[in-house]
């Protein structure tokens, strides 16, 4: 029987978390697999929200399935398909199907995805989302109606350690946490000297501010080849692959690069362990979710 | 101001499809700024399909007249002598102006010649920006002058998202992230601390359409005052 999150989260010395992607069309034979494969391996799965803005099948249905698999779910919603009824009815719908913890994100634009000519929604934010799941929690909508039966979920969203500028992210940071926010799962993190800073100025603000006890998982996305890298350094904002990690994954033997990325992700994850950089890690293995054991063994935690 | 541009060419022919007789009808503010609707265009708009109408020995007869507004009534009935010469009137004002000519000609099929496309400002010659969504509840004090409903794609109202990228936008990188623009203000005026204040869920009722807007001086009983 798997614990739930949030007692995993007091608990624990160190979380972890990984993140699987729904399938687009009804085959789910490959989601189902995964959530087998890693249910008992990790603490939570994130099952993401019409990832990139491409169609799938959603986050909700998927995070029923790892319930019914036995799984602890961590449900991500975004703010870009929905407006603030749909998001409160998917919250509502989402408790009644076994759900207990959600991530509130804002979403990337639908421009990137498969349907750009769609209307982007973004009603609310992810700060007036995460105050929203507290609203349910308390027993009433955002509008201030009663429920009858509220929720009681553990609500968590995303910082992004490398934006430039980082204040405003700060900024947001901060918000989130008054907003309700008591995990955090970050953008993916290369570079730990610039990661532990990251987190010496977010504990300071956490303090400052006497924010309660707020978990930060740091994000780990799984390196596949140096063109992966290197067009994630180009293309996604808040990540930067540094140099020398692109040259790891240049050097390998043909067929070999996603090995030495598994590597680099065991060492990064057994690195912020061992310095207690921060509360665990959230694993992002896009594509190649059954790879996520062989990244636990490489970090010594399988 | 009101910015729009002129749809294509052969858009615009194939609306026109088998009219005989073509009224091009200019405005001469907004769109006249913007370079899209006024004298100079509309002259150039009717040459241009005069010469598309002879070269492909169509019968076509292209007038032009360019009114002062085209979204004011009074400036329309002007018209009102000569426009059944015509089968069609085309209209180079915004799609507010085609409207008002449509109502005021009811009996006239009215094209638009124009994509209206923001209200923005001239950023230098023959650029312009978005910059007002006409929201109905302005909150630029609390931002820096800088409106995040409309410069940011998402319309955020708490900070920045994680697209942010070395000042600018994921959506286009050609325009500047909002929220790094707000901040950067707000620190410059020392007043960060209007940042603190976790802002609420907009309230989108007063861009329920379509908006009518009564002046308080000519509300009367049977208009009776917004609330």
């Amino acid at each position: 029987m798997v614990r739930l999150f949030r007692d995993v989260l007091q608990e624990k010395d160190f979380v972890v978390t990984a993140e699987i992607g729904p399938p687009k069309g009804t085959d789910v034979s490959r989601l189902v697999h995964h959530i087998e494969l890693l249910r008992d391996r990790v603490d939570a799965l994130n099952v993401t929200d019409n990832q990139s803005s491409v169609m799938r099948v959603s986050s909700l249905a998927a995070c029923r399935l790892i319930v019914e698999h036995g799984g602890e779910p961590i449900l991500q919603l975004t703010c870009r398909d929905r407006n603030r009824l749909a998001l409160q009815s998917e919250l509502l719908s989402a408790w009644v199907l076994g759900v207990r913890n959600v991530l509130c994100l804002t979403g990337d634009y639908v421009t990137v995805g498969d349907h750009p000519e769609a209307k982007p929604v973004f009603d609310l934010d992810s700060v007036q989302l995460l105050q929203t799941v507290q609203y349910l929690n308390q027993g009433r909508d955002l509008a201030g109606n009663n429920l009858e039966g509220a929720t009681d979920f553990l609500a968590g969203s995303v910082v992004t350690p490398e934006a430039d500028p980082l204040e405003p992210q700060l900024v947001k940071f901060a918000k989130k946490v008054r907003a309700g926010a008591r995990f955090f799962q970050t953008q993916a993190v290369y570079d730990l000297d610039r990661f532990r800073r990251f987190m010496e100025q977010a504990r300071r603000l956490l303090a400052q501010n006497q924010m309660g006890p707020v978990k930060i998982l740091a994000g780990i996305v799984l390196l596949t080849s140096a063109k992966m890298a290197r067009y994630m350094n180009e293309h996604v904002p808040g990540i930067m692959v540094p140099e020398s990690l692109i040259e790891q994954l240049t050097g390998a033997e043909k067929g070999k690069a996603l090995q030495v990325g598994i590597q680099i992700a065991g060492r990064l994850i057994r690195q912020i362990q061992q310095e207690r950089l921060c509360d665990g890690v959230h694993i992002m293995a896009i594509g190649k979710e059954e790879r996520v054991p062989d990244i636990l063994a490489e970090a010594g935690l399988a | 101001m009101i910015v729009a541009e002129r749809k294509p060419l052969d858009e615009i022919e194939a609306m026109l499809a088998s009219a005989e007789r073509v009224l091009v009808v200019g405005c001469g503010t907004c769109v006249a700024v913007c370079m899209a609707g006024g004298e100079k265009e509309v002259e150039l708009l009717a040459s241009e399909l005069r010469m598309r109408a002879q070269a492909s020995g169509q019968r076509r007869r292209i007038d032009q007249v360019t009114l002062t507004r085209q979204c004011d009534r009074e400036y329309l009935d002007a018209l009102a002598a000569y426009v059944e010469e015509y089968d069609v009137l085309l209209s180079t004002a915004c799609g507010a102006g085609v409207q008002l000519l449509a109502e005021r000609f009811d009996g006239k099929l009215i094209l638009p010649a124009l994509n209206t496309r923001f209200i923005g400002t001239a950023e230098g010659p023959g650029v312009w920006s978005q910059r007002c969504l006409a929201c109905g509840q302005c909150l630029l004090h609390l931002t820096g002058g800088v409106c995040p409903v409309t410069r940011c794609p998402k319309n955020l109202l708490n900070g920045p998202c994680g697209g942010t990228n070395h000042g600018k936008c994921e959506v286009n990188p050609e325009n500047d992230c909002a929220w790094t623009l707000i901040y950067r203000r707000l620190e410059k005026l020392g007043r960060l601390d209007l940042l603190d204040a976790i802002q609420p869920p907009k309230d989108y009722r007063p861009m329920t359409k379509p908006a009518r807007l009564v002046h308080p001086a000519f509300q009367t009983e049977s208009a009776p005052p917004t609330k």
